[in-house]
């Protein structure tokens, strides 16, 4: 017993080590509260950010496109209107209005990562016999890539666009009999075309774009669609994806675009993270409960069963504020041991589940995300939920009358 | 408030009374407006029957418990206007308590108990608190034992633990409850014996609580209660 620790506690750590029993399994209780928040938080987020990778492999955070053609009723007078049906227009492929000052402006708003031009239209591909529907899309590689990122799925080549040069999905290039340096003949419904060869392959590990993706440069594709200069879509990435839909409407409100998030897009996907978030939540914060009526059960049996003990501390000059701390001492400890042991066997367990659950094609089904920020806070509730449990027993214990605790 | 000389007495007891279930219909009084001076260096049995009010009174002597009515001076001290954490202050420099069961605290060792008050209060360094808690220990014959838990020595050992916690604070005044109630005579009159030499190597004044009437007569003073009152000598 050192005097440079203070009594408070020295009497918490030996009375839990005296009960202990007692402290074992109230420890393992809270082992297996944090652990079971440990595995499952780091699974969901780990699956969701597998979704979330899906969702935005093929496609950005943020979609500006040009504002729609609308049809206006004609007015007879000032005092007239003519009740005309209004027929809506077909939308042409028409470019963003001063892109460049658009680009600009969205890439430094907060939040923003990076903002890339792209000329989307539709082409028919041909090789020899074979020749498919695609949908070409003409960008900067050095911005585009940056958002949308074709670089990780290529299975072959580079991801450089001359302007004479292709990028294609696997399934695509399967379907022409190409392969990479293979050239194919890209025609637009205007009836421009052009030659192009195939540098690279891509596999964004779903069929329907590999199918039917292509990228070309921003100018090959502004030339074979008829819009030099002219872009149809401005691609956006931003730092926190969640925000797309905050972010896009205040893009929306201050340019003349339309704004599209992929949660707006994506609504159903989006409603299904939201309510794994919260069942998650709910999980959480059920176990929490648990755990903090556990610590607070056997502390206040401790109380009970340490009455004498209390008593007579209090009779040797020990302080009401001081009992008070020893039990919330007890609680803290409980809840601190808990969550470390809990972590520990929590990030085992997700360890070998994820060794265990694999993909039909062998790869991880979720990507182990095992964050630092989520163990120092699960350790820190943890500790806190375990003080406020003891909260009511160590009120109890410092509020003991003397006499009566000491004769039990 | 003036300072305690030697003529100050360790405990002055001015009509003290105690009741229980004020304003109930079985209100009840147990102490009867006791007045009461005990000398510095005294050694005082308090005798009487179950029911009496003795541990009412020692309760109250020490702290633990507040009179309905009265005052209780220690050395000095008026404590009836004491918050509970002056009145814990108090308790824990001035006095030393004795219980028939011991009461040591079994998660620590019979050193650690008798280090206990010390380390509570923490006006001393480590150092020092140990070697006051080993000379103590070594006055009671417990020197090689200081580090047993306290549930593994015999009833005699555990009761000169306590004596020697409750003369760790070199506490003016020692309240002893039948502090040998629970031992065999041979026990009970080491422990009896070691409390007297304590008394008179140190001055301490001692207020034991016994039904033991050849060892109240070994005491300089025998009090006596009856029905909540002191019986006149």
């Amino acid at each position: 017993m050192n005097n440079a620790v203070p009594f408070e506690w020295i009497a918490a750590v030996r009375f839990l080590r005296e009960g202990r029993l007692q402290t074992a399994f109230i420890i393992l209780g809270i082992t297996i509260g944090v652990a079971v928040i440990v595995f499952m938080s780091a699974l969901l987020s780990g699956l969701q950010v597998n979704f979330l990778d899906r969702v935005l492999t093929s496609s950005a955070q943020i979609q500006l496109l040009p504002l729609d053609q609308v049809a206006r009723p004609l007015f007879a007078s000032d005092a007239a209107i003519e009740d005309a049906t209004v027929q809506r227009p077909s939308q042409r492929i028409v470019s963003i209005s001063q892109w460049q000052k658009v680009r600009d402006r969205v890439a430094q708003m907060p939040g923003v990562l990076n903002a890339a031009p792209t000329m989307l239209g539709a082409a028919l591909i041909t090789r020899g016999d074979a020749s498919r529907a695609v949908r070409v899309s003409g960008v900067e590689p050095e911005s585009y890539f940056q958002i949308i990122r074709i670089p990780d799925f290529l299975t072959a080549g580079k991801a450089i666009l001359a302007n004479d040069e292709i990028i294609l999905g696997t399934d695509l290039a399967t379907n022409l009999g190409a392969s990479l340096g293979d050239t194919v003949i890209v025609r637009a419904a205007s009836g421009n075309s052009v030659i192009l060869r195939i540098t690279g392959l891509f596999d964004l590990g779903n069929k329907a774009a590999n199918e039917s993706v292509s990228y070309v440069a921003l100018r090959t594709a502004q030339s074979l669609l008829g819009q030099a200069g002219a872009v149809t879509t401005i691609e956006v990435k931003i730092a926190d994806v969640y925000a797309a839909e905050r972010i896009a409407q205040q893009i929306a409100a201050a340019n003349p675009v339309k704004a599209e998030s992929w949660i707006a897009t994506n609504a159903q996907f989006f409603t299904a993270i939201r309510a794994q978030q919260s069942s998650n939540t709910l999980i959480r914060v059920f176990v929490g409960l648990s755990v903090a009526f556990g610590i607070a059960a056997v502390l206040v049996v401790s109380v009970i069963q340490r009455s004498k003990d209390i008593g007579i501390l209090r009779a040797m000059g020990t302080t009401r504020g001081q009992i008070l701390r020893i039990f919330l001492i007890q609680g803290g400890l409980l809840g601190l041991a808990g969550a470390i042991i809990g972590c520990l066997v929590g990030t085992g367990g997700l360890l070998w589940y994820h060794s265990l659950i694999r993909q039909a094609d062998g790869s991880e089904l979720f990507p182990l995300l095992l964050e630092r920020q989520m163990f120092i806070v699960t350790i820190g509730l943890a500790t806190i939920t375990g003080l406020l449990s003891a909260t009511a027993p160590a009120l109890r214990a410092a509020k003991l009358d003397p006499v009566d605790a000491i004769r039990g | 408030m003036d300072k305690p000389t030697a003529k100050t007495p360790v405990v002055h007891l001015v009509g003290i009374r105690r009741s229980y279930n004020i304003g109930m219909p079985s209100e009840i009084e147990i102490l009867h407006g006791i007045d009461l001076d005990l000398n510095r260096g005294e050694f005082v049995a308090l005798m009487g029957a179950s029911g009496s009010g003795k541990s009412t009174l020692l309760n109250i002597i020490g702290l633990l418990d507040r009179p309905t009515a009265g005052h209780v001076f220690i050395n000095g001290i008026d404590t009836a206007n004491l918050d509970d954490a002056a009145i814990t202050r108090l308790r824990g420099h001035a006095i030393g308590f004795v219980f028939q069961e011991h009461h040591l605290i079994s998660a620590f060792t019979a050193l650690e108990n008798v280090m206990m008050p010390m380390i509570v209060d923490r006006n001393a360094g480590n150092a020092a608190i140990r070697a006051r808690a080993e000379t103590l220990l070594a006055k009671m014959g417990l020197a090689q034992v200081g580090d047993n838990m306290s549930s593994n020595m015999s009833g005699g050992e555990q009761q000169r633990v306590a004596i020697a916690r409750a003369l760790a604070m070199q506490a003016s005044l020692i309240l002893a409850d039948e502090p040998t109630g629970n031992l065999d005579s041979q026990s009970a009159d080491n422990v009896f014996d070691f409390m007297r030499q304590v008394n008179k190597d140190e001055g301490t004044s001692f207020l034991i609580v016994t039904h033991n009437l050849d060892l109240a007569k070994k005491c300089d003073r025998i009090i006596t209660m009856a029905d909540g009152a002191l019986v006149p000598v």
